[in-house]
Parts: C-alpha cells; sequence; structure tokens
C-alpha cells in the first residue's frame, strides 16, 4: 500500500501535459530585472551601482539580516538601474536592471556538467556555502535554506526528506530536473545529510511520474541511505507537514517546526541548487520553469535565467493565445495570479500557467449548505466553514484563534472543494493574518 | 375536571413564585455597583456603538468619561458640540468646541477617469483585494470600490456608486465615526473639517507615484507638479512623496490651487457657483502670481 | 488574451455544485419511486409530480415575490424535499395532502428559517410529521387496492408496524400475532403497507449505493442508525421475544431505510463531524427503537430524526475534528 497523508486532501485532475518535454535552454534575454526579494524576510541589500560590469554568478546584492540572502547576478553585463520595479502583484520591490553582454562567468564557478561525487566539506563549510550561493527553497516559499540546514542547537535532526511529489496540477519541473538530473539531485540530498549530521534520507516521489522515481530509484542505488518512497497522488501532499506526516508518520504539532519532528524537508530543485552550490560554486541563478496551460499550443520546460520578464518567455513559448484570461505563477492552486505580465522571474518560479476563462472564472456564491466537505478536506482538520463564518462577521479573533485558523497552510482544498462556489480560503486568508498578528503582539509567556 | 385545572393552575403559579424569589435573590446579591452618572451619560451619547471615539463602544466611552477628569481626550464624532457640550454639563465640567469633521474622499479615479487594466473575480472585498495585488488599474493607491468602507459606516453615509466604480460620501450623513477611515486597506479616506457652511478644499488623490506613471494610469491624479503648493499663500500645501496635501487647519479657501491644478485633482466642496466670466483667464493669472 | 483575470488562489475548482449534489439525491432516490409506481400505479405518480412541483413553485414564489431574494430553485433542493415528501406519503393519498405538505415543508420549515443551508429541522420530514399529526387516518392507513400490475395483493389495513402496535396494545403477544408471517424476502425486495418510499428496501439500497460511490454521503450516519437499531431491538427481543419484534423486522420495516440513508443524512441538518455524526445516529436509532417499542405512535424514525436535528448545532460546537499534529488520546 502506498503511503500518504492521514487527514484531509483532494484530488484535482492532474493535468501534467507537459511532462514529456525535455527541459530546454531558455535563450539569451537583452536585459534582466533582478528582484531583491528573491527569497522570504528581508530583501537583500544591493551591492553594484549603475554602470558597473558584472559577470554571471557574480554577487550583486547582501543579506539584509538573519533571515535573508544573497543575489547574484545571472548574466554577464553592465547594471543599467537599482531602482523598484513593480513585481508580479504590482507592487513595488527594489530591482537590478542589468543590460545583457555576452555569457562570461565568474571565478571559480564549474561551469561543466560532469559530477563530483567526493564531498570533503565540513558541515559548516556547507552551511557557509549555500548561504553565499543564495540557495532558498524552490518548492514555493523560498525560505532561505542555509536556515533549514543549521537547526537550532536543541533541535536534532533525524532525516532528510526530499520532496519530489510536485502535487500541483500541471507543473512538471521537478518531474523533469528528477528525470533529467537524479544523481546530482541525490548529492544534493547526500550534501544535507552530512550538513545535518544526520544518515537516513527519503525521496517522496508522487505515483504519477513513473519515468522520475525509475531514473531516481535506479541512481538511488548506489546510496545506500537514500530511499525512494513512492507515495499516493493526492493534493496536497507536497506540503511540508502532509510530506512529513506520508513519509515518516509524524505529525507537527501546531504551533511547532517541522524539526521537531525530526524532518528536514526540501524540495529536489533546492537539493539540486545544493549540490551545484558546494560541489561546483555555482549559485543560485536559473531554475527550471514550466510553461503550459491546455489553452498553449506547446508545453515547455525552460532552464531560465532569473530576472527574465515573463512577458518575453510567454512569447517565446508562442504568445499567449486569444482565449487565455489568466496567467499564474506557480500551480492553479497555490500559484499567485499575475497582474504585471512585465514583471521578471524569480529563484522560486516553478511554472507560468495559462488558464482560460472557462477554466478559472470562479462561479458565483452560493448559500453553504452545510456539507462538511470542506473539513474533509481540510489538510489540517480545521473547519473552513465555521472560519469563515467567523471571519465575515468580523472581529471574532478568539473564537478565530480557538479555533485554530493559524494552522492554515492556504492549500485551497476548501474553496476547491465547496460545492456552493463559497471562496472560503479568501476570507480565512486575512482572518489568519489579523489572528497572527495578534498572537505576534502578545506578550511571549515564559 | 375543575380539579385538574385548578391543581395546573396553583402549581404553575408555585413555580412561577419559586423562580421569581430566585431571581430576586441572585440579582441582589450580584448586584454590581455602578456610578449612575455612567447611566446619565449614556443616555445622552447616540447609542450607535461605533467606536469612533476609540472606545469599545458608547458605554465605555461613558464609563472611561466619568472616570477621568477632564474631557480631554474624549470626544463623540458622531453626537459632535452639542452632545459633548450636554455631557460636559452633566459632569459639571467645560469643554472645548471641536471643528465638525467629514470623511474626505480622496480619489477620483472613476470608470472614465482610470482605466480598467485587468478584473477582479475573487471575493468582493478591498481588504482581500489589496492584500492580493496592486489593484485592478495602473494607478497602485487609489480606490478598489469594493465597499469595504460601505460596509463599515453604520449611517448609510458612503456608498460605492456602480457608475463611476468609486466610493462616495454623503456628506449631510457621515458623521465623522472614522469606521471608513479604519476600513479602507488604501488609507485613500480622511477625516477633514467639515468647513465654513461646508466649504472645503482638498486633493481628491493619494498617488506617490512619479507624475508620467500617474498620469499614464488616471487623468485626475495628482502628479506632483507643486504648482499648487507655490501659488498659495498660505502655506497650507506641501508635496511629498510625488503627490500634495491641503493642511485643511491653514487653509482660507482662496481657491486658487483649484484652478492652478492640471489634472483637476483639488476639489473645492459647496462653494456658490462661479460667476460666468471665466474667459478672460490670461488676466487673472498674472494678477494672482502678483499677490 | 482579452481580458485578465486576477483572483486569490485557488485558480481551479472541483467539478461538484450543490445543484450536482442534490441530482444525485434525486438519482439515488429514483429506484424506490420506480418501485413504488410500479407496485401502486398512476396515484403514485400523480403525488410524485404534485408534491415536487408544489415545493418548487413555493419556493420561487416566495424567493421572488416575498422575500425578493434571487430565486434558487434550479439548485434542485425544493425538488430533493418534494421527492421525499411524497415517498412519505402513502400511495393512495389525496393530492393535496401534498400540497399541504408542501406548504409546511417548505413555507415553514424551510423559507422561514432563511432557505437552504439555514433550517433547523429537514424539510420534508417536518411536512410529514405535520400530516401525520393533523391527518391520522389518511397518513396511517393504506388501502391499496389499485397495484399497476398486480404485483402487490390488494391489501387494506395499517402497516405492519401499526399491526403489531394495535395488537400488543390489546395485550397479544407477538406469536399469536405471527408478525414473522412477512417473510425477510418480501420486506427485503417489496412488500405492501407502509409510505410510498417504504416499499422496497433493496431500491432504498441500490440508492444508498449509489450515493456512495459518488461520494455524495458517507456511510456513517445510516450504518450507524442500523447498527444501533439492531443492537437495542436484539437485546429487547432476546429478553422478552413475545413483546418485543426482532432486530430484522426493525430494519426493514417502516421508514427506518429511508429515513436513515436519505433524510438523517441531510446535510444541512446533521452534525459536520464525524464524531458529531455518530452520536447523531446512535441518537436517532435508540429515540425510534423506544418509539416504536413503548411510545403511542407505531413508526418513531421521523420523530428520531426530528429530535436529533435540534441537537445538531450542540454537536457542531463540542464534536470538532482531529486536528492535524492533535495527540490521539
Amino acid at each position: 500500500m502506498k503511503k500518504t497523508f492521514r487527514i484531509g486532501g483532494v484530488h484535482p485532475h492532474d493535468n501534467k501535459i507537459s511532462a514529456g518535454a525535455a527541459t530546454e535552454i531558455f535563450p539569451p534575454v537583452e536585459t534582466v530585472y533582478v528582484s531583491m526579494a528573491q527569497h522570504l524576510g528581508a530583501p537583500a541589500t544591493p551591492v553594484v551601482a549603475v554602470g558597473d560590469t558584472v559577470k554571471a554568478g557574480q554577487v550583486i546584492a547582501e543579506p539584509a539580516g538573519f533571515i535573508s540572502g544573497f543575489v547574484h547576478s545571472p548574466v554577464s553585463g553592465t547594471v543599467k538601474k537599482v531602482e523598484p520595479r513593480a513585481d508580479i502583484a504590482g507592487n513595488m520591490v527594489p530591482h537590478v536592471e542589468i543590460a545583457v553582454e555576452g555569457d562570461e562567468w565568474a571565478e571559480g564557478i564549474d561551469t561543466t556538467p560532469d559530477i563530483i561525487r567526493d564531498i570533503p566539506w565540513t558541515p559548516e563549510e556547507i552551511v557557509e556555502k549555500v548561504k553565499k550561493a543564495g540557495v532558498v527553497g524552490l518548492g514555493g516559499a523560498s525560505f532561505p535554506t542555509h536556515v533549514k540546514l543549521a537547526p537550532p542547537k536543541d533541535k536534532k535532526a533525524e532525516c532528510v526528506i526530499l520532496n519530489g511529489t510536485e502535487c500541483e496540477p500541471y507543473l512538471t519541473s521537478d518531474d523533469r530536473i528528477m528525470q533529467e538530473r537524479p544523481e546530482e539531485i541525490l548529492l544534493g540530498g547526500v550534501i544535507m545529510m552530512k550538513a545535518l549530521g544526520v544518515d537516513r534520507c527519503y525521496v517522496g516521489i508522487e505515483e504519477n511520474k513513473p519515468a522520475a522515481i525509475a531514473a531516481m530509484t535506479k541512481a538511488a542505488a548506489a546510496y545506500s541511505q537514500v530511499e525512494i518512497v513512492t507515495l499516493k497522488k493526492r493534493y496536497p501532499q507536497g506540503g511540508e507537514k502532509q510530506l512529513i506526516d506520508a513519509v515518516i508518520r509524524r505529525q507537527v504539532p501546531s504551533g511547532a517546526l517541522p524539526i521537531d519532528t525530526g524532518a528536514v524537508v526540501q524540495n529536489v530543485g533546492t537539493a539540486l541548487a545544493v549540490y551545484e552550490a558546494v560541489q561546483k560554486n555555482r549559485p543560485l541563478i536559473d531554475n527550471v520553469i514550466t510553461v503550459t496551460g491546455r489553452c498553449m499550443p506547446v508545453q515547455h520546460n525552460y532552464k531560465v535565467r532569473i530576472g527574465t520578464p515573463m512577458s518575453k518567455i510567454l512569447e517565446v513559448a508562442g504568445g499567449l493565445p486569444a482565449d487565455a484570461a489568466k496567467v499564474i505563477s506557480g500551480g492553479p492552486m497555490m500559484g499567485r495570479a499575475v497582474a504585471n505580465l512585465d514583471a521578471a522571474t524569480v529563484k522560486a518560479n516553478g511554472a507560468i500557467l495559462v488558464l482560460t476563462e472557462k477554466e478559472t472564472r470562479r462561479r458565483p456564491e452560493s448559500a453553504c449548505i452545510r456539507c462538511s466537505k470542506c473539513a474533509s478536506a481540510c489538510p489540517m482538520g480545521l473547519e473552513p466553514w465555521l472560519l469563515n463564518k467567523l471571519s465575515r462577521a468580523g472581529g471574532r479573533f478568539d473564537e478565530l484563534e480557538q479555533e485554530r485558523v493559524f494552522d492554515c497552510i492556504e492549500c485551497g482544498c476548501c474553496s476547491f472543494t465547496c460545492p456552493a462556489g463559497i471562496p472560503l480560503l479568501d476570507m480565512i486568508r486575512p482572518a489568519k493574518a489579523e489572528v497572527l498578528k495578534i498572537l505576534r503582539s502578545r506578550p511571549k509567556k515564559q | 375536571m375543575t380539579g385538574t385545572v385548578l391543581f395546573t393552575i396553583a402549581t404553575l403559579v408555585a413555580i412561577g413564585l419559586l423562580f421569581a424569589v430566585v431571581l430576586y435573590i441572585v440579582a441582589q446579591k450580584f448586584k454590581v455597583e455602578e456610578d449612575p452618572r455612567i447611566a446619565v451619560v449614556e443616555s445622552i451619547l447616540p447609542g450607535a456603538n461605533c467606536g469612533g471615539c476609540g472606545k469599545a463602544g458608547c458605554h465605555a466611552f461613558a464609563e472611561g468619561v466619568v472616570k477621568a477628569d477632564g474631557m480631554d481626550g474624549f470626544f463623540c464624532p458622531v453626537g459632535g458640540n452639542p452632545v459633548m457640550s450636554k455631557v460636559a454639563e452633566a459632569l459639571g465640567r467645560a469643554v472645548e468646541e471641536k471643528a465638525p469633521m467629514v470623511a474626505a474622499m480622496r480619489c477620483n479615479g472613476s470608470l472614465a477617469n482610470r482605466a480598467r487594466t485587468n478584473e477582479y473575480d475573487g471575493y468582493a472585498s478591498c481588504k482581500v483585494m489589496a492584500a492580493l495585488y496592486s489593484g485592478d488599474t495602473g494607478c497602485r493607491y487609489g480606490c478598489l470600490g469594493k465597499g469595504d468602507c460601505e460596509a463599515a459606516c453604520q449611517f448609510d453615509a458612503i456608498h460605492v456608486n456602480p457608475t463611476t466604480g468609486i466610493a462616495e460620501v454623503n456628506e449631510d450623513k457621515c458623521t465623522a465615526c472614522g469606521s471608513c477611515v479604519k476600513a479602507c486597506p488604501k488609507g485613500i479616506l480622511e477625516l477633514r473639517a467639515k468647513g465654513f457652511k461646508n466649504r472645503r478644499v482638498f486633493v481628491s488623490c493619494i498617488n506617490r507615484d512619479k507624475g508620467a506613471i500617474t498620469r499614464k494610469a488616471c487623468s485626475v491624479g495628482c502628479i506632483g507638479c507643486g504648482k499648487c503648493a507655490k501659488v498659495c499663500a498660505f502655506g497650507a500645501i506641501t508635496v511629498e512623496n510625488n503627490v500634495a496635501y491641503i493642511d485643511f487647519t491653514k487653509c482660507k479657501m482662496c481657491r486658487k490651487c483649484v484652478e492652478e491644478c492640471p489634472t483637476h485633482a483639488i476639489h473645492e466642496v459647496n462653494f456658490p457657483p462661479k460667476p460666468p466670466k471665466v474667459e478672460p483667464k490670461p488676466v487673472e493669472k498674472p494678477h494672482e502670481e502678483n499677490v | 488574451m482579452n481580458r485578465q483575470i486576477i483572483s486569490p488562489s485557488p485558480h481551479i475548482h472541483g467539478p461538484e455544485s450543490t445543484r450536482s449534489i442534490m441530482r444525485d439525491v434525486l438519482i439515488a432516490l429514483a429506484p424506490m419511486s420506480l418501485v413504488s409506481i410500479l407496485a401502486s400505479g398512476w396515484s403514485v405518480v400523480l403525488l410524485l409530480c404534485v408534491s415536487m412541483v408544489s415545493c418548487i413553485l413555493l419556493e420561487f414564489l416566495i424567493q421572488k415575490y416575498w422575500l425578493k431574494v434571487p430565486v434558487t430553485v434550479s439548485d434542485l433542493s425544493a425538488a430533493v424535499t418534494g421527492c421525499l415528501l411524497a415517498l412519505n406519503l402513502p400511495p393512495e393519498a389525496p393530492w393535496w395532502i401534498a400540497v399541504i405538505g408542501a406548504v409546511v415543508a417548505i413555507g415553514i420549515a424551510k423559507m422561514t428559517f432563511g432557505g437552504l443551508g439555514q433550517n433547523i429541522f429537514n424539510p420534508a420530514l417536518v411536512g410529514r410529521v405535520f400530516l401525520l399529526v393533523s391527518f391520522p387516518v389518511i397518513m396511517t392507513t393504506w388501502d391499496d387496492a389499485g397495484s399497476m400490475f398486480g404485483l402487490v395483493d390488494a391489501f387494506s389495513g395499517a402497516t405492519p408496524l401499526g399491526e403489531i402496535k394495535e395488537g400488543l396494545k390489546s395485550g397479544a403477544t407477538l406469536s399469536e400475532l405471527k408478525a414473522d408471517d412477512l417473510g425477510f424476502t418480501q420486506q427485503f425486495f417489496l412488500h405492501a403497507g407502509g409510505s410510498t418510499g417504504e416499499l422496497s428496501a433493496l431500491a432504498l439500497i441500490l440508492g444508498f449505493i449509489y450515493l456512495l460511490c459518488r461520494r455524495v454521503i458517507k456511510a456513517t450516519i445510516p450504518l450507524t442508525i442500523i447498527c444501533t437499531v439492531a443492537v437495542v431491538s436484539g437485546i429487547f427481543h432476546l429478553a422478552d421475544p413475545e413483546h418485543f419484534t426482532g432486530p430484522v423486522f426493525n430494519i426493514f420495516t417502516g421508514g427506518l431505510l429511508l429515513g436513515s440513508i436519505f433524510m438523517a443524512t441531510d446535510y444541512v441538518t446533521s452534525p459536520m463531524t464525524t464524531k458529531g455524526q455518530i452520536i447523531f445516529a446512535v441518537g436517532i436509532g435508540l429515540i425510534t427503537v423506544f418509539v416504536r417499542y413503548f411510545g403511542s405512535y407505531p413508526e418513531g424514525v421521523s420523530f428520531a430524526i426530528l429530535i436529533m436535528n435540534s441537537t445538531v448545532p450542540l454537536l457542531n460546537k463540542y464534536c470538532k475534528p482531529r486536528r492535524f499534529g492533535e495527540v490521539r488520546k
């Protein structure tokens, strides 16, 4: 019996129509716009000035706090501007604009495809290299990876779980890298095991990716500490908490960190980035992006330098069809609708999904019939119907806290499943933000 | 038959009496002594419980004002000066008159003035929409028109006009409680002095983008050109972050800025219609500059 | 791209809608309705039509002209109420009974509470109980002379449950009453005497399986009710077989199957969590058996469900789902 997580979940149609498209190197662009907010936490501080010449892989911004990260130039060229620019939501974020000239790489970066298996580094060196390479979680949350690889002294990691579930419909970038570069991903896992001082690594892959499972299993034969775990197809299996539950049958208690279960979860893309950072000195300056949609004539998986405008990617991919209505950065369940198509890609951009009005238009909302399908679907065991009711009533934060609205992972299962078309998550999100604000402002009990 | 009826009546009466006695004892035992003046003050207050005063409601306001020494920090925006003077009278204190206020809508980006660039399809709430993205126009600061202010207003004084797509304040109904100001995620609404004969001048825009960006997004946005600040003889207008702001405590309602504004972002309210002689503009202008 | 749509995630929606769920319930009720039509003839067709049409029409009129709210009859919930109401009437009941039932069900039990999703009690059951109390003779006697294809012998009198109740009241014992004359096979496939929707256990079970396969309902409530009835009546029957009917008889007679599969599982009036649903269902089972054994009415399912309906808000408040990360007690 294949494993899966134990509470809730839904089964959206997986639509992995781009799974067969091999990764293509995206053609060079003229200008890249590198966002300083590539990671969760404080935006990085630019260390280049207008007119500076930069090489690919050169540091252009330094972390501005503990939860922050380095940003590197994805191309070689000249810095044209350092100023705020609109991100996908239209909000202004500091960007470094670089005019591309040639493709010269910074010194010390190994750009050959050779696989380096020998890992002579100490845990401290690994964490430092990962930090210097600006590696962030590529699963979507873009949490700085070096922070996760150096857990607090009182917490003990027991295993590394590589997340190859890719449970969001449509997305295939992780699928492609697992098929194309399985051994490098595993080496990334081995490096992280060394950094954390653990001897167990699991790779969770959903059953709808047989080619990836085969490739990874074959590559894992040489690594006795690594186990490939085939999981049932179910959304949101790729959620950190759900994946830990599915693979090692432990549930992260409310308010605790995943590390409290002894597991450190990293996306397979992150593992690849860690491998390149540590073994090849190659900072995170590009990633694989799925460009897909039922309305798109051709499906693509592109390896794109960060900072490439989305409009450019869509143009190269064949242009937006006339019936396209929504462009999403990420998957259809948790991705963000793109308001500004000229926005540049960031490190954690895994996909550009194009949906038609028919596929994505919300239904008119009707009365709640109390079918409790939202509660059955909630992977956190919450009651979305109740949270929706309390959120709409306004000001009932005590009850919302009691109903643990802060546990919501915003996976969207409730809104997806509601037969009455009630936008449950739309209502829960602001309530959660408000309750979290209240919780943070409360003095900590000793 | 009669016996049953009598028995029933007797039982019910007995139960009723028993409960009455219990209720009386409990009410006496757990009675909360309250300053009688609190009830008096509360009866003077409007009783809307809108929270415009910053307290949890009219009772909390009454409790607070009775316990406080003076009237400082206590003002009921809904009742205004008449109610506050009554409260002061009841408590035997003196009170200062405050200028009546009204909510000002500082965005004129109607459907005609500001083109929509995309369509929002989520839950109709400005708060939800603002958390998601900058808005359905090129302007990141303007009214989203989803009516959070309308929902927050307890006096039916602010409505989103379906033909313009933006909120409109009904100044006769507005009590300046400030609920809409708190509800607006974009911070567009502001409480301003209602002014002599309800006349006011204000900048109906808060767009902090550079002029070129603002102009592209909206035909009536403040582009921060600073002409109004130059023409103002009273130093009431400041231009910061590419947007002008008129300090209503300094404004003398001369309205020169209104004429000066190239994008008509400065609004005048309740002034009598101007004399039809608007033709000799070139003559007027140098005259103004000499002043 | 002509117009760009922006919305918060998720950007896709599952296939289910209120309408598709209600349609599934109607489909699940089809076998039972067909069997009734075959067994009892045109009168059932008339009842079903009158009941459904009056429910839909009433909801439409109330929403459009009285409450002046958007009309939502297209979600088919009124049709389901109408269908269930008809199946709760005797096959030979006059058509106007259905109209009165519809007025009570839709007008009083549903719309006064605020329409779909707001009602505390199952509308169809409120309609049935109102009729049962107001027109006891029509609602409890069956004059089944006009079987369409002669599937059932002409039959006149009370329901099996009613007959036994009367018999026991007059001091007879079960063996004298020969209650078990009604063989199991007959009870299972088709038997006379009972509401339109009580004639065939098989047809109801077919509908149940359909609902389960379509994931419209979960098996929790129906199975718990049936188990509770089986256990409790089993204990009583073993203790005194002369005065208490047995589990099989109790499960397959009366409206137990109809009630537990289609009425107790009504989304609006049943608890949200599995824990709550089990308590709710056990309550229904217990009350049903006790009404049947000790009450003055021969049948207790409707009362049991309505009584337990009233506990639902409380059960929702105190029965919470198991949260993620919660330690199992």
